[in-house]
């Protein structure tokens, strides 16, 4: 019973007692009554304003404008896809560069892991866009890979590191090379842990692709942008919102318990023991602090 | 170099430009960030809940529908504010979600034993929050703190693209003035490094003067 109004054990107060009860309640009735007026004033404004009209809706329903969505969804997908497979390659190529014996290699490519994780991406998009005058689908993906890329190779790197050093060790003691060591030994361990890690990076990378929109790649938000500047639909603005955003926060919330659930079936994974799972969300790392 | 000598004060308009989106956009963040820190710890169901849909709704929209939802939306509802306004709110709840779950495992980093030798010191609520609980998560939530501000600045960058003054949209004026494209984007990229880079300082400075190794 207590246990329900209590999240969990912190150190902010004790499990409560029946009046403590009795006053959250009370709280929970007038925070709730609240949160229900702020929703009812949202509704009554988006009615007030005439958001609900057919005009505004019926656009929906034609074939033409469905069309339109659906390969905007498709390109925003296939602009991921893009960016998810040569993000992951170009963060395995610098994580090895990074964890090479030959310094002039590591040099280089903290170099440019430490740059490209600095630099806005969409800077960087917009520069292979205007400046090398790119077409926009390549451009988007580029900028995608190289800020994605150095993300996961720092995030390959420290997995690879976080492996107990006694499983290297081994290894070497059985006459592996560097290389065999870390393709048979360490890297299989490291991904297992890293993987929601990944999963969470690669949402990210989807949640990128709609910078697209800001150099008319024509993806999923540059299609919803067309609707809605349409006079003869009566700028179905909001209408537009309201459909386009629940499909792009639902497919990036699907990712993102993608990654807690591979996180959930890794912890209870026996062949994952000797890494130390980093919580699945780096966010970007402090340049200069290792 | 002429790109950046002959054209300094447009440079200096769009870093500046840059620097107040992100000190509005921070303080926006950090308070919100708190507010809904305290709501997710909360011991009252409702709140809760929101704080928790707040955090999975803004963590999974991507920036660029927000900042088209915000700055294009808004006004339907005949809110009408300038676009620098509408940028800073929308960098500023955006970024809340990523703060209030910092804060959030801050917060539940400080041992239960601590809050609980407090109440048995006989200290209320408000001193055991004031005293005990929030000094110390204050000091390990500094490092990712300072990582969500410099992921705000960079994503400031959005804001130019919605014709916000702000240091990416110099491009365009130089663009059009016929100064090399390239070394219009290298001082523009010099630019964020600054930004970042300073935010990075300071946070390693708090973090040397008033962080603890756990």
């Amino acid at each position: 019973m207590t246990t329900r109004t209590a999240p969990s054990a912190t150190a902010l107060y004790d499990i409560p007692g029946p009046a403590t009860r009795r006053r959250h309640l009370l709280y929970g009735v007038v925070s709730t009554a609240l949160i229900l007026a702020l929703i009812g004033w949202v509704v009554y404004l988006l009615f007030d304003t005439e958001q609900f009209t057919s005009a505004k809706w019926t656009p929906f329903t034609y074939k033409g404008i469905q069309k339109l969505l659906l390969r905007g969804l498709g390109n925003t997908l296939k602009a991921f896809a893009y960016a998810a497979v040569l993000s992951l390659l170009l963060g395995a190529v610098l994580a090895v560069g990074r964890l090479s014996d030959h310094r002039p290699v590591r040099w280089i490519a903290t170099v440019l892991v430490e740059f490209f994780r600095a630099m806005p991406v969409l800077v960087m998009i917009f520069f292979i866009f205007v400046a090398l005058k790119v077409q926009p689908l390549p451009a988007l993906v580029t900028g995608l890979t190289l800020y994605n890329g150095s993300v996961l190779a720092e995030v390959f790197r420290t997995g690879i590191n976080s492996v107990e050093r006694g499983q290297s060790e081994a290894a070497y003691a059985l006459g592996l090379r560097k290389t065999q060591v870390t393709t048979f030994v360490l890297a299989p361990q490291a991904v297992r842990a890293m993987l929601p890690t990944i999963i969470s990076q690669l949402v990210v990378a989807l949640k990128d692709t709609s910078l697209g929109y800001l150099i008319t790649y024509e993806e999923f938000l540059h299609a919803g942008k067309l609707i809605a500047s349409n006079l003869d639909y009566d700028l179905p603005f909001i209408p537009v919102v309201m459909v386009i955003s629940p499909i792009y926060i639902g497919m990036c919330m699907l990712l993102s318990w993608f990654a807690t659930w591979v996180a959930k079936q890794e912890r209870r994974n026996p062949k994952v023991k000797a890494v130390e799972i980093a919580p699945a969300e780096p966010g970007t790392l402090l340049p200069g602090v290792q | 170099m002429d790109v950046l000598t002959e054209n300094f004060s447009l440079y200096a308009q769009g870093f500046l430009g840059t620097v107040e989106l992100t000190v509005y956009s921070s303080i926006l963040a950090l308070l919100l960030g708190f507010v809904m820190a305290s709501f997710r710890v909360a011991p009252v169901g409702s709140l809760r809940v929101l704080g928790t849909v707040w955090v999975t709704v803004l963590r999974n929209t991507p920036l660029t529908l927000l900042f088209f939802a915000v700055l294009l939306g808004l006004p339907r509802f005949g809110l009408v504010l300038p676009f620098k306004v509408f940028a800073v709110l929308a960098l500023g709840c955006y970024t809340s979600a990523f703060i209030c779950e910092v804060l959030r495992s801050g917060i539940n980093t400080v041992p239960t034993g601590q809050g609980e030798a407090a109440r048995s010191l006989g200290m209320t609520f408000g001193q055991t929050l004031n005293t005990v609980v929030l000094p110390q998560a204050f000091r390990s939530v500094i490092p990712p703190v300072g990582s969500t501000l410099i992921a705000l600045a960079k994503n400031s960058a959005i804001a130019g693209a919605f014709s916000v003054t702000e240091l990416l949209g110099t491009y365009k004026n130089l663009n059009e003035l016929g100064y090399s494209i390239i070394w219009t984007f290298v001082w523009i990229a010099v630019g964020y490094l600054i930004i970042t880079l300073s935010i990075s300082a300071l946070f390693n400075l708090m973090e040397k003067r008033w962080g603890v190794a756990r």
